[in-house]
């Protein structure tokens, strides 16, 4: 009974499940979408939210690949997000001006690596300039990404997540406790990040709309990046590593160093979103390195699907962007627990992918036998 | 430093540590018997204080205290039975979202209920004032109530699980469950049990510290940390090394302010706990005899 209009839209349904290009191209399609609708709606203030929950998900999808792709837990990836984004923010408000005469000072003033800039009473401040910042600050998050990944990777289960969890408190700890990165105040007035000539990330309502392409437009090339890797030989390894290490291990596979890899890359994916979205909002307070981030970065990946990358970007989107408008007002981190708790018991390959009559057996069981306690 | 300086910062360190000891073995319970990492134990700790701060204001001290480990054992068993015990062969990854997602939930509403303000019990005996004079120390009467109540606590749990019957089935329950319950014990009440088990001397900790150290209801997380690396650093499941661990941990942390920032603190038990986990997975004490060990 398949009338040419359902089967012309079930091939298509068949090919963009096949081709991660058609994917990108209606993802594409969607943000234009989007973009378009807020202005025809004459809601433009909402792309401020949108774009900032552009860069959560971009943490969130190279979280993503670590949990449901290499099977490892990390609930510290707030602390890889807050040092991109600190050390954007210390060496961009950095002042100089005072060591000019130091011939290092000189030089990379030279080179245009400093660059003078306004402060807040009119004088001129001599700091880092942004995209050698952001060079330094994706380069320092993957230097401590290799430095905590090499012993802590060894761990599996709790101890992993454990490790994982130390970390980021250490992160969030220091951070409050030095003062030179603004101890509880954070850092503010970072000044803006000019990513190509004439493009600029920071706040207000003027670049409102090019913000929001540059952080989607980020996403979606941490998309293809992501896409690609996981059809790749790389991504049936990391399958193998998630399925059984031993197995993998017994195949060849570089179990220690693939782990790694990923780590790597996953923090420096929230390293690069830490910098920016530091850039974009002006500044960067230490509720960016909670722990309740790190948890809440876990439980939009729990919910998209461990695995899922495009469930686990509509997730973000949609969840990241209830929160920042502020809908679920001062419950905001009950309600993640409460998602969190309530995916993982009822649907925990994701809410996409919930079956929802084996749930039902579940909230109505038969009786079962008594071998069938949990472990 | 004086050695009256001395012994202050000592006592300091075991009254912390033990506090973190019991903590830790409250974790242990629950690893024994289910092989679970209980993330939200720190908030069995919080929750005792703030029941017992709530109580305080409509029954006599030790009323409340009693009020608050009751009260807290049926939290513990609430979360068992709403989140554990129906699930069928969780993976670790899943267990740990969980507990991560329960404690939160406890957190929250701790938030909702007592708000954010920081609050504390009276001084069990005297007041804030009030010392005793020890060797040029001037030790607080409550640090005494902390290190005694760690001690009756360890004291309890020991003869609980060495002498009666139901201590016994659940070390069997903790050696092999399968074999267990082919015995015919009730293996998942002893889950339960092992929940309201640690929920109760969790809370029971949580009210003797609450003068000390004030309560509020972020508090458990630090907690759940400190009590973690104790348990890890003593061996997952020994409860016997994690005192001695808890007490190291304790005065590892109260000598650490001598030499770095108050602020850093807490960063010592978690540089401690990340050592550990890499260096020596097993904890300080693991080893066959330790494995011996393992009572409860």
């Amino acid at each position: 009974m398949t009338t040419p209009a359902a089967s012309a839209w079930s091939r298509a349904a068949a090919a963009l499940r096949r081709s991660a290009r058609l994917q990108l191209l209606a993802f594409a399609a969607v943000l234009v979408a989007a973009q378009l609708l807020t202005r025809a709606g004459g809601k433009e203030f909402l792309l401020t939210q949108l774009t900032m929950a552009g860069y959560y998900t971009l943490v969130v999808l190279g979280l993503s690949l670590l949990m449901g792709h290499a099977g490892q837990i990390s609930i510290g990836h707030a602390g890889f997000f807050a040092i991109g984004g600190y050390a954007s923010a210390f060496l961009t408000t950095l002042d100089l001006s005072a060591s000019r005469r130091l011939p290092v000072v000189a030089l990379l003033e030279r080179l245009h690596l400093l660059v003078a800039r306004k402060d807040l009473y009119g004088g001129e401040a001599l700091g880092v300039e942004p995209w050698a910042a952001f060079l330094v600050a994706v380069g320092l998050t993957a230097l401590v990404a290799v430095a905590i990944g090499v012993p802590v990777l060894r761990l599996k289960g709790h101890y992993l997540a454990m490790a994982t969890l130390a970390f980021g408190t250490i992160v969030g700890s220091v951070v409050v406790g030095t003062q030179r990165l603004g101890a509880a105040d954070g850092i503010s007035g970072v000044p803006p990040f000019e990513v190509l000539p004439g493009l600029r990330v920071m706040g207000g309502a003027a670049g409102r709309v090019a913000n929001y392409y540059v952080a989607w437009g980020l996403v979606a090339l941490a998309m293809l990046l992501l896409l690609n890797l996981i059809r790749s030989r790389t991504g049936r390894a990391l399958r193998a590593l998630h399925g059984a290490e031993e197995a993998a291990a017994a195949m060849g596979v570089d179990v220690a160093r693939l782990k790694l890899q990923v780590f790597v890359l996953s923090a420096m994916i929230a390293g690069v979103a830490g910098a920016f979205l530091t850039h974009f909002n002006g500044g960067i307070g230490p509720s960016e390195a909670s722990i309740l981030k790190s948890v809440r970065y876990v439980a939009i990946v729990a919910v998209g699907g461990m695995g899922s990358l495009w469930g686990t970007l509509a997730t973000s989107a949609v969840l990241s962007f209830l929160s920042l408008r502020g809908t679920f007002g001062s419950h905001d981190d009950a309600v993640f627990g409460v998602i969190l708790v309530a995916v993982m018991l009822l649907a925990p390959d994701g809410i996409l992918s919930a079956d929802l009559r084996a749930l039902w057996r579940r909230i109505a069981p038969a009786p079962r036998s008594r071998e069938e306690t949990p472990r | 430093m004086t050695s009256g300086l001395l012994l202050q910062y000592v006592v300091a360190g075991l009254t912390y540590g033990a506090i973190y000891a019991v903590v830790g073995i409250g974790f242990n319970i629950i690893y024994n018997a289910t092989g679970i990492i209980n993330f939200a134990q720190g908030e069995f700790a919080m929750l005792g204080g703030m029941i017992a701060w709530t109580l305080h204001h409509l029954v006599p001290l030790p009323l409340a205290v009693a009020g608050a480990v009751l009260g807290t054992m049926v939290v513990g068993a609430l979360v068992e039975m709403t989140f554990i015990r129906w699930l069928y062969k969780p993976s670790v990854l899943r267990m740990i979202v969980i507990t991560i997602g329960v404690s939160i939930l406890i957190r929250e509403a701790a938030l909702a209920a007592w708000g954010e303000s920081v609050r504390a019990l009276p001084y069990f005996t005297g007041s804030e004032v009030s010392a005793i004079e020890l060797l040029g120390a001037r030790i607080s009467p409550q640090v005494l109530w902390t290190l005694s109540t760690g001690a009756v606590i360890v004291g309890f749990l020991v003869v609980f699980f060495e002498y009666t019957r139901v201590g016994r089935e659940m070390r069997a329950c903790a050696q092999n469950r399968d074999a267990a319950a082919l015995c015919g014990l009730p293996v998942r009440n002893l889950v339960t049990l092992s929940f309201v088990l640690s929920a109760g001397i969790g809370a029971l900790a949580g009210c003797v510290v609450s003068p000390i150290t004030y309560t509020s209801y972020g508090v458990g997380a630090g907690l759940a940390i400190k009590g973690f690396t104790v348990a890890i650093l003593g061996g997952l499941g020994n409860s016997l090394a994690a005192v001695a661990a808890g007490l190291v941990v304790g005065l590892l942390e109260s000598f650490s302010v001598v030499f770095l920032p108050t602020a850093f603190k807490d960063t010592v038990s978690l540089t401690i706990l990340l050592a550990i986990l890499v260096l020596r997975p097993a904890g300080l004490f693991g080893s066959r005899e330790a494995a011996r060990l393992k009572a409860f």
